[in-house]
């Protein structure tokens, strides 16, 4: 087994709020590891967010530590900060807030490329961001480097997000819920994308959904970790968790889920 | 162009500005003329003469130039000081936010009237840029609050997290990644600072606090009233030029206004 | 049978700053007595417009400019929805049909306890003296399974999403309507909550009888909740039938897309595929069928002219030039292989 990426070890996060306090991430260790898949699954309030922030190092855990490559996250500096800053990027859910609305494609993706000297000078920032979008399927690249935002539809947009988590080459993309607000007929062409990415540049992978189905396709190759309130109840490779779970909570998930199949739908309705 | 009255607004401020900056070159030199006190308008003088003879019309277009430019001044210079330190504040948090915020709340409690009677009563506010200074230090306060607030809320936007993620360094994100989402904002504080100190300068001329050096607007406005030239029908016009020129300006600034949401979010230069 | 609602060419068009834009371009079908119909389409395709115009619910910029929306009276007597006035309106709304919005969680006023605002919304519409109003909010409350102690004198707030829903469900049903019309009815709750209305609405037209139409973009829902089912693209029913033909024998491209692009969580992984392209733009349709530029089975007659619902099978009708063409078959993945135990072993 390679050395792994990112290492949440007996990660705790404690929410102080003015009715109490809340336990949003309760005792999580995870291992992420190069080229890999993890999915984590959960219903809202079961940490699953809170988790994939501390794992990007957004939010710091009030317990225990993340660590990159051996090191905690939260007392790197400088050079070390800036390569962990460059290996771990982040995919938010929201299409329509995680692009500058007054900035065109060609400069978001031209912006992080100029400072972090990946490229010189503007033609060499036009070729990469060509390239870029070429890599998220977004062809005729070049038509789409004066769009801004509004112009741009929620795929669209998604996969602008996607090539800007590219620029700095990153090592793992954690995606949270990054299809649930596209439309059913687009969330695969997306998750498509991110395969390839995953097949062609051996980038790793922590996505999180609320959609067991989704975590099947996407991690099927990989593990997916079920959580429920604030706890991972139960994790290992996709197939067995979801075709022979053995955590309750886990069970309850997937019977819950409607299944598109009316004779199955009505045979287990029959049941119950 | 969506927003016509804002056009003519903008059309209106700029003719307006043209005409305080150029037109002064080709006006004839004021000359005071005893015997042509106070008279009506007519074919040599068309807004009539104010109390020592001299021509009125010509005062009016003389008299935009260093209005507008303390105007102009103290707008900018208290929207940078507001726009620095208002968003450094609400993006860093912590001790930084503390010190600012204390500040601000104690500018604003002072009493901005009284202490330009006093300031005026010890120094002698003829430079404009002192002008500009002074009317510039009272306005930030209110600005920087609402500066302040904007960016508070931007700040938890996801563009900016991205930024972060990016590790885009905190100068950049702060004036490259939000404030240029407050363009349009800023414009309009700009503005409304701008007006701000123009009504507050006519009164520094009109109340003589500031010394009258040249035949500025408010100046006129102070004169008209401290030698009685609202009495009399035939004077009339020394008192309602430079309110109707103010007032032109004032308009032409506030209706400007509507246009820059317009000009400045690319959302909305679509059809 | 006579279906209990008749929609004829309905056509619903919004006041835009760019012109007036059809949301709804032409929807027919008819909706009959106890039975649940799915309206399944994605962001665009005029669902919920047309959910919000069969009750005249439309904002202010929404008209109706022509078709028919033909209502069966208890007593027999069919009326045009469309032409009733604002009293015979009100009377209508909420005791003959009623309707759950989406992001319904939202609509509950945050000031007034539950209590209260059932008593109000039955008050509107009826006079009933205190006690038996009380009594049929808690019984309506105990049919979807709330506990009225508990949810009655609590505000809004204090409520989960789930909950929140069901009072709605509740809400509604209080005047005891012929017809339910819910828009999204499980989205933004989390999947057993989602799975805990969908009991509740089976239970409800179980005992209750009343017929269902619901929105939705979740086509698994229209699987385990409708009778028949609708699929909408721009603005138009692109395929009408019931739910097993349209989830075993497909006869539109996009309703085969949607299915093919919806990974089921039981049995082998399958290999998935989304359509390629976007919706089309309401105010620049592409000519002939609006689905054409993404279409697999597109040739130069669908360009030509738009395609009418045509019957495919008894009951069941598709807008497709070619829908005699057009078939479904799911295929598993390469390397997919999980036997499916656990149908197998009862769930």
């Amino acid at each position: 087994m390679a050395e792994p990426l990112i290492v949440l070890d007996q990660v705790s996060h404690v929410f102080s709020t003015r009715s109490g306090q809340t336990r949003a991430v309760d005792d999580v260790s995870l291992v992420l590891e190069p080229g890999k898949v993890l999915c984590l699954v959960g219903e809202s309030g079961s940490g699953k967010t809170t988790t994939a922030r501390i794992a990007a190092g957004l939010t710091k855990p009030t317990g225990g530590t993340v660590r990159f490559h051996g090191d905690d996250i939260h007392r790197l500096t400088g050079d070390r900060f800036t390569e962990f800053r460059r290996a771990v990027q982040y995919i938010h859910q929201d299409p329509y807030a995680s692009l500058n609305p007054v900035r065109d494609v060609f400069s978001t993706l031209a912006t992080p490329l100029r400072r972090h000297r990946l490229v010189r000078g503007r033609d060499q920032a036009r070729q990469r961001a060509v390239e870029l979008l070429s890599e998220v399927d977004l062809t005729p690249a070049e038509n789409f480097l004066a769009k801004f935002p509004h112009q741009l539809s929620g795929g669209q947009r998604q996969r602008v997000a996607v090539a800007r988590a590219l620029t700095l080459k990153p090592r793992l993309i954690i995606a949270d819920e990054a299809t649930s607000m596209l439309d059913v007929s687009i969330r695969i062409s997306l998750l498509n994308v991110l395969q390839k990415l995953r097949d062609d540049l051996g980038v790793a992978f922590l996505f999180i959904t609320h959609d067991l189905a989704l975590a099947k396709y996407f991690g099927w190759q990989g593990s997916t970790a079920v959580m429920h309130q604030g706890r991972v109840v139960e994790s290992g490779p996709t197939p067995q968790v979801i075709n022979n779970p053995s955590h309750e909570y886990t069970k309850a998930l997937l019977d819950a889920i409607p299944v598109p199949d009316p004779d199955l739908a009505r045979r287990r309705a029959a049941r119950t | 162009m969506r927003s016509k009255s804002g056009f003519a607004g903008f059309i209106v401020f700029v003719l307006l500005v043209l005409l305080a900056v150029i037109g002064p070159l080709f006006t004839p030199q004021l000359v005071t003329d005893v015997t042509a006190v106070y008279l009506p308008p007519s074919g040599a003088h068309w807004l009539g003469t104010d109390s020592e003879g001299r021509d009125i019309l010509v005062q009016m277009i003389n008299g935009g130039r260093p209005v507008i430019l303390v105007g102009v001044l103290a707008g900018a210079i208290s929207t940078l000081i507001a726009i620095v330190f208002g968003s450094l504040g609400a993006y860093l948090g912590g001790w930084v936010d503390s010190v600012i915020v204390s500040v601000t709340d104690i500018v604003l409690t002072v009493p901005q009237i009284i202490l330009l009677a006093v300031l005026a009563s010890l120094y002698t506010l003829d430079s404009p840029w002192l002008l500009a200074v002074i009317l510039g230090a009272f306005a930030w306060p209110y600005l920087l609050r609402s500066v302040r607030a904007q960016v508070f809320s931007l700040k938890e936007r996801e563009y900016v997290e991205a930024a972060q993620l990016l590790d885009l360094g905190t100068p950049h994100i702060l004036f490259r990644e939000i404030l240029p989402n407050m363009a349009s904002f800023i414009m309009m504080n700009f503005v409304v600072t701008m007006t701000n100190a123009i009504y507050a300068l006519v009164g520094l001329y009109f109340l003589g606090l500031a010394p009258i050096v040249d035949d500025n607007w408010g100046a006129m406005l102070n004169k008209a009233w401290t030698r009685g030239a609202i009495f009399f029908s035939d004077s009339l016009f020394y008192v309602l030029a430079p309110i109707i020129a103010i007032s032109i300006l004032q308009l032409s600034l506030v209706t400007m206004t509507r246009s820059f949401e317009e000009i400045l979010n690319p959302r909305l230069r679509q059809s | 049978m006579e279906p209990i609602l008749s929609v004829r060419d309905l056509v619903v068009e919004y006041r835009t700053a760019a012109g007036p834009v059809r949301a709804v371009r032409g929807v027919s079908f008819d909706l009959y007595p106890h039975e649940s119909l799915a309206l399944i389409g994605e962001s665009g395709c005029g669902k919920t417009t047309l959910g919000l115009a069969l009750l005249r619910l439309l904002p202010k910029l929404g008209s109706v400019p022509s078709g028919e929306v033909l209502y069966r009276r208890r007593g027999g007597e069919v009326v045009d929805l469309l032409k009733l006035d604002r009293e015979e309106l009100r009377r209508f709304r909420w005791s003959e049909a009623a309707m759950v919005f989406q992001g319904s969680m939202n609509s509950l006023n945050p000031l007034l306890r539950v209590r209260d605002q059932m008593r109000d919304t039955v008050r509107a519409h009826r006079r009933m003296p205190a006690d038996e109003l009380g009594r049929l909010v808690k019984d309506v409350l105990r049919k979807v399974q709330l506990d009225p102690e508990r949810v009655l004198p609590a505000y809004p707030h204090e409520l989960s999403g789930g909950m929140k829903q069901r009072v709605l469900i509740a809400m509604s049903l209080l005047l005891d309507p012929q017809i339910l019309v819910l828009d999204e009815p499980t989205t933004a709750l989390d999947i057993r909550t989602q799975r805990a209305i969908v009991d509740v609405l089976h239970e409800l037209r179980a005992q209750l009888g009343f017929a269902m139409i619901f929105v939705s973009h979740d086509l698994p829902l229209a699987a385990e909740l409708a009778d028949r089912v609708a699929t909408m693209y721009a603005g138009r029913i692109i395929e009408l039938g019931g739910v097993r033909d349209l989830f075993y024998r497909p006869r539109h491209p996009y309703t085969v897309g949607l299915l093919g692009a919806v990974p089921p969580v039981v049995g082998d992984l399958p290999e998935l595929t989304s359509i390629p392209g976007g919706p089309p733009s309401l105010l620049a349709l592409p000519p002939g069928c609006p689905f054409q530029p993404r279409c697999g089975y597109a040739e130069a007659d669908c360009e030509a002219a738009e395609p009418d619902l045509a019957a495919v099978a008894a009951g069941h009708t598709a807008a497709c030039h070619h829908r005699d063409r057009v078939s479904y078959a799911r295929k598993p993945a390469a390397g997919g292989s999980a036997p499916d135990e656990r149908v197998a072993s009862g769930g």
